[in-house]
């Protein structure tokens, strides 16, 4: 996917005029939002299990080498294959590879945003492959020819309507009268067309939630059940997924997974929870024939013990951008990549570079949110910062923006200096306004008046009248 | 949490103004005065300060936050506590402070221990003074705006409410949605308008919507976004800052409004 994240400003200017996806986005609130608060009432050690889930990929994280490696041995004990993957060219090659050894045509798919970070559905299309996407979200927008805008929910910007219309597009045996006002009947209908490419597919790629070092299992959740299917039904298996997502024990999986769906959909577990080891064994009544894992880094060891290490310990969960103001304002497209919203702004930098990605870790209020609800407690706004740190560093800042920030400090390092200009402007500017007691257009602060007006001062600074009334009231 | 100097005599609080009750509304900083003062608190207004330095380290620019929150520790680490009318400034110099500092031997135990010291107004009155009602009259209805530094930095929510229910003649009607970012988010709105305003339209609607005819929130940056925004609608909420209320000064116009410009 062609980054377009320098275009953050203008992709949320056409987000914001975009109706359909406004009334879309509003459904966040009363959906992900309210839901996700309820699970966390009802769930009295959820701030415990927090600090557990966080305690275990810390420790992970701190001797990944050795998890990784004993995750391999037992993939390949059980029958499977790992494919180690430095970056997503590595990665589709990996994949690719493994397709054409089986002659496959199609491949079905599982919802994988690492499958979208490298991109393979383009590259397996482009080489003479068909990617199908399984759910439902993800098949949406495969439909449309969009990337997702969510990590869990990929279609969360389309509304009913939208999707109907779709349908009727491109579903082409639908008959006209077929009535499709209900989301149950989206799905019926989509499952109807998926089911026979279930069956006809040669290869099945699914993401992974989970890595279990101590098993050699990757696990999959999914509410639709269309994980199952994908992995299942073909010939083979290919697992991608990044080599973060390890954890040591089946135990602590279970850890996870428990915070994982409350934090995502509100749910106490996701409807499927699939563990997978291996390709089918003599004995199991299906299952693929083979079983392979492509590990892929792209980026992430780079991230290791840096400034930007905790947000590997991300599980994708999606709260931070379900409570996040800007994302629920402009959605997940405009954020230009793969990973929207709060996590994105951290991790999109570090894996296609903070020249392109600038805007994401500035555009945020700071407001804390994303923070006090991600269930790995991963401090998104400070990383966002240091993002803006090493902007500032490289010398990315707005030049204008930057000229600004330098005279107001050195201001605001010297207060006698300070003092007196603060003194002189304020009354001034009081007088200006104190008509109306605000300006509703004023020079050099268009980018405030464009929208709202700007309340004057009310005449003298408080140091002015402090120390004219002696510390009197 | 109340420290035991006051048997000893009123505990000395040094008030960090803020920059834009400062420059903006200095009415505020004589409500947080008259407030600390009846509190039973020694109040001492430093010359030498300026802003907390939020602007710079949101921007990426570590020498210059260095600098203005060193100036800050300098001007304020000699008080018992250091009180700030707004839930971001505190946020400030009490969390970010020792972290802007901790590879620093020297300044990092110095700001640890100032951050100790540092709190919000309305929190520090409830929580350290332990204030339970203040002798105030305003009669209105009004809602509370959750500024979001405050509430998720400090832990700021009970305190404003508790106190504003002591308010004669006050009558507090929630806003929905009162903990969601305004989307001031300081350099942000400028830096961002068009995202900002989608956001700050959210939350004046929201402010419509609970029917009070007063808003109140204890920072001054949220408070000018959303009176900007509120009398661009044209609607006609007055908008105050919270300790402007509970100190029984709102006799001057409201943030936004015109009219006498004394403080």
């Amino acid at each position: 996917m062609k980054p377009t994240s320098h275009d953050f400003k203008s992709n949320a200017a056409h987000a914001l005029e975009d109706e359909p996806l406004r009334r879309a986005l509003s459904g966040i609130k009363h959906g992900f939002v309210a839901n996700r608060a309820r699970a966390r009432e009802n769930l009295p050690e959820f701030e415990q299990l927090r600090d557990e889930a966080k305690a275990i990929k810390e420790h992970t994280l701190a001797h990944l080498d050795l998890y990784l490696e004993a995750y391999e041995e037992k993939v390949v004990s059980s029958g499977g294959h790992v494919h180690w993957a430095a970056t997503a060219d590595d990665a589709q090659a990996a994949i690719l590879d493994i397709c054409r050894k089986a002659g496959a045509r199609t491949v079905t798919k599982g919802k994988s945003m690492v499958g979208e970070e490298i991109a393979i559905n383009d590259h397996l299309e482009q080489n003479g492959i068909t990617p199908v996407e399984t759910d439902l979200g993800e098949y949406l927008i495969q439909l449309r020819k969009e990337p997702p805008s969510h990590i869990i929910a990929p279609a969360i910007h389309l509304t009913r309507e939208q999707v109907e219309e779709d349908f009727r597009r491109t579903h082409t045996g639908l008959p006209k009268d077929r009535v499709l006002d209900e989301p149950d009947q989206l799905v019926a209908e989509a499952r109807s067309i998926l089911r026979e490419k279930f069956l006809s597919a040669d290869v099945g790629i699914t993401g992974a939630n989970l890595l279990i070092a101590e098993t050699g299992t990757s696990v999959i959740v999914t509410n639709e059940g269309n994980g199952d299917l994908t992995q299942c039904l073909p010939r083979i298996h290919i697992v991608i997924a990044s080599i973060e997502k390890t954890v040591p024990t089946l135990e602590d999986a279970m850890t996870i997974l428990r915070v994982l769906a409350r934090s995502a959909t509100g749910q106490e577990f996701s409807t499927y929870t699939t563990f997978s080891t291996g390709p089918k064994r003599p004995d199991d009544p299906d299952g693929p024939e083979e079983y392979h894992v492509v590990l892929l880094d792209n980026g992430r060891t780079e991230m290791l013990g840096g400034e930007f290490h905790d947000m590997l310990r991300c599980i994708r969960c999606g709260a931070c951008m379900n409570h996040c103001p800007v994302y629920g304002a402009v959605g997940g497209h405009a954020y230009g990549w793969v990973y929207p919203g709060p996590m994105g702004a951290v991790l999109t930098p570090s894996l296609i570079g903070i020249d392109e990605a600038g805007h994401l870790p500035n555009a945020s209020t700071f407001c804390g949110r994303c923070e006090a609800v991600c269930p790995m407690r991963i401090p998104l706004p400070k990383m966002m910062r240091h993002w803006r740190e090493r902007e500032y560093e490289k010398g990315n800042t707005p030049p204008r923006y930057k000229l600004g920030l330098k005279l107001w400090a050195y201001a605001a390092r010297r207060p006698k200096l300070y003092r007196a200009l603060t003194g002189l402007a304020m009354p001034v500017l009081a007088r200006l306004g104190k008509r109306k007691g605000r300006f509703s257009s004023l020079p050099l602060a268009g980018g405030w008046t464009r929208h709202r007006d700007l309340p004057s001062p009310q005449g003298k600074t408080f140091q002015q009248l402090w120390r004219e009334r002696k510390g009197r009231p | 949490m109340s420290k035991s100097n006051t048997a000893t005599g009123a505990p000395k609080v040094g008030l960090f103004v803020t920059c834009l009750v400062d420059l903006m509304r200095p009415s505020v900083g004589f409500a947080a005065v008259k407030l600390l003062q009846d509190a039973g608190c020694e109040v001492e207004v430093p010359a030498a300060q300026t802003c907390c330095g939020q602007p710079a380290h949101n921007s990426g620019d570590k020498a210059d936050t260095r600098a203005i929150a060193r100036a800050t520790i300098e001007a304020f680490e000699r008080f018992d506590y250091v009180v700030a009318p707004s839930g971001s400034c505190a946020g400030m110099l009490k969390r970010h402070y020792p972290e802007i500092f901790a590879d620093d031997s020297e300044l990092g135990p110095r700001a640890a221990a100032f951050a100790e010291k540092v709190y919000e107004l309305v929190s520090f009155l409830v929580d350290v003074r332990g204030l339970d009602k203040v002798d105030s009259a305003f009669d209105r209805k009004v809602t509370y705006h959750d500024s979001c530094a405050g509430l998720r930095e400090l832990g700021i929510k009970e305190q404003p409410r508790q106190l504003l229910a002591s308010v004669d003649g006050l009558e507090l009607s929630e806003m929905d949605e009162a903990e969601i970012c305004c989307g001031f988010g300081g350099t942000f709105c400028i830096k961002y308008p068009d995202v900002s305003n989608a956001i700050v339209e959210k939350k004046t609607a929201n402010i419509a919507g609970s029917g009070a005819d007063c808003l109140l929130a204890g920072d001054m940056g949220c408070l000018m976004n959303m009176a900007g925004k509120l009398s661009r609608e044209g609607r006609t909420i007055e908008v105050r800052h919270v300790a402007e209320v509970l100190a029984g000064m709102t006799d001057g116009p409201a943030i936004a409004s015109g009219g006498d410009d004394t403080a």
